[in-house]
């Protein structure tokens, strides 16, 4: 048996959005750009991905760029707000841009925040998440300072599937903008977040938001940064001028269609029945697991928890071995663990949560996906008490 | 897909892997070589009973056990197997390296597993000694 619950490293293409995309690596090939008509239907299938996803977020077509992906839109939204903010009253006051993050970002966020404080660029503040995994809005109320330009919080976790209190963040930075001077804007990266959870930007009182092609059923190398008109965005890839400005380069047209069309296949059901499924075996999954094998936790949060994602830390053995037999019986996972990394560096999502580094160590993320089966689950449980049994046996830890 | 992560190593780690020789403990050991830490990720611990035979001593049974990675484990089941009937003088060599070869290599990433295995028999001999002049 081969079982995939690793869909947050990324998910299969989607059949319909295969069929949508591929006329445009074949007889639609042109550039968007072009004033011929090969450009035009380009030009064309490019504007109707740009409403679909518009739509799929309630905003406005021009309110939506598409980006090489995910980590593309996170780099557009910290450092085009940071270079617009250096250039104006900041810099005359003598004060840098303040930007308020959290120490559980992604990648995308956290290193290009390291970035620009290591170079003097902005003043950083990383949030650290309480037990649960889940950072509130007080927390960043009380962070704000007079020189704050922006705010980015995860919506979930792409670790531990917490969702975060978005829309009562946003909510509250409302609130704070209407007694400053200078605007706080809030990003959200959704990445995770937008098969199971509400994407409707004004719902979730965000400025900007950013969606990946591959956690959705498009490709890779798709990707959308959605930005509220009065955001003061500066581009930071220079060329030609596509994307009203924003973004240069070629528009990537066959993922941007696949874009438009996995956002719209989304759209054609609500969120919560998307989720019901997924959240259903899930549910299923973490309970029978905490039952049948012994010292088990579940990291991050149960209640406020993305509908795909089940991360135990299973205690003395270590992350690395378990991936490894499980892969040996077909099942594929991730770990937090350092030794499936090429840095060896244990995860800073559990450990800014738990600060354990056994228990970085020990940890494994499943996530489920729309074509995961109950079966599959039984499979997994089955594999993984027999595998969690031999492996503590080797190990040197725990009573036994 | 017949590729899987067990294409990261050779097929000897993982068949020490799936099959580690010499796992456990031993009663009343006559050395025994705890390296590593659980913060880091690598826990070993190896047990070695010798015996006086002909005037020589040698290692007349060796056991491990090992929290760690896939590396680790393997390292440790071929530590054991790569000591069991060698007097002290052979064992001095073994080495991080041999026990690599041994292995038909490691990961660049991994190589300090191997480094853990021959702390661990460093230690372990240490242990014997330090108990026989007592």
């Amino acid at each position: 048996m081969k079982v995939y619950l690793d869909y947050s490293a990324t998910s299969p293409v989607k059949n319909e959005v295969k069929k949508a995309l591929l006329p445009f690596l074949e007889n639609n090939f042109g550039n968007p750009s072009s004033i011929h008509s090969w450009g035009q239907v380009a030009r064309t299938a490019v504007e109707k991905a740009r409403t679909q996803v518009a739509e799929f977020l309630n905003s406005k077509p021009e309110e939506i760029i598409f980006t090489s992906g995910g980590t593309e839109a996170d780099n557009l939204a910290v450092r085009g707000i940071s270079n617009w903010s250096a250039k104006g009253k900041f810099q005359i006051s003598n004060s840098k841009p303040h930007i308020i993050t959290s120490a559980i970002e992604h990648y995308a966020i956290l290193r290009t925040c390291e970035y620009l404080e290591k170079n003097n660029l902005a003043e950083i503040t990383y949030l650290k998440p309480n037990k649960e995994g889940l950072i509130t809005k007080e927390q960043v109320k009380k962070a704000v300072k007079k020189n704050t330009v922006l705010a980015s919080v995860i919506y979930v976790n792409n670790e531990i599937g917490v969702i975060q209190p978005i829309r009562e963040i946003g909510k509250m930075i409302e609130k704070e903008n209407e007694k400053r001077e200078n605007k706080i804007y809030f990003h959200t990266d959704a990445v995770q977040a937008a098969e199971y959870l509400p994407m409707n930007v004004d719902f979730l009182h965000v400025d900007l938001l950013t969606i990946s092609g591959h956690k959705i059923g498009a490709p890779k190398g798709i990707g959308a940064l959605y930005f509220r008109k009065d955001v003061p965005l500066r581009k930071i890839i220079f060329g030609g001028e596509q994307e009203m400005n924003l973004r240069a380069g070629t528009e990537n047209v066959a993922g941007i269609v696949a874009l438009g069309k996995a956002t719209e296949v989304l759209r054609d059901k609500k969120y919560e029945i998307r989720a019901e499924k997924t959240l259903k075996l899930r549910d299923y999954f973490i309970d029978r697991v905490l039952k049948e094998i012994s010292e088990v936790e579940l990291n991050g949060s149960r209640q406020s928890r993305s509908p795909n994602n089940a991360n135990f830390y299973f205690k003395y053995v270590e992350g690395e071995s378990i991936l490894l037999s499980l892969d040996l019986v077909g099942i594929a996972a991730s770990s937090g663990s350092a030794c499936t990394s090429l840095s060896l560096k244990p995860s800073h999502v559990l450990m800014a949560t738990y600060n354990n580094a056994e228990r970085s160590h020990g940890s494994i993320r499943f996530t489920l996906g729309e074509k995961t089966t109950k079966e599959e689950i039984d499979y997994t449980i089955t594999n993984l008490k027999t595998i969690i049994k031999r492996l503590r046996e080797i190990s040197p830890l725990g009573v036994k | 897909m017949s590729k899987n992560i067990s294409s990261l190593y050779s097929k000897k780690v993982m068949e020490h892997f799936s099959h580690p020789r010499n796992m456990g403990t031993i009663k009343n050991p006559s050395g025994r070589g705890r390296v590593g830490n659980p913060v880091c990720g690598d826990l070993m611990e190896l047990q070695i009973k010798v015996e006086k035979k002909a005037g020589k001593e040698y290692i007349k049974e060796a056991k491990f056990q090992t929290f760690g990675c896939g590396a680790a484990i393997a390292t440790s089941s071929m530590l054991t197997d790569m000591i069991v009937g060698k007097d002290l003088k052979e064992l001095k060599k073994i080495s991080n390296q041999t026990i690599v070869e041994s292995l038909d290599g490691l990961p660049p990433v991994k190589q300090h597993c191997s480094v853990l295995a021959e702390e661990a028999l460093v230690k372990a001999i240490a242990d014997y000694k330090k108990k026989v002049k007592q």
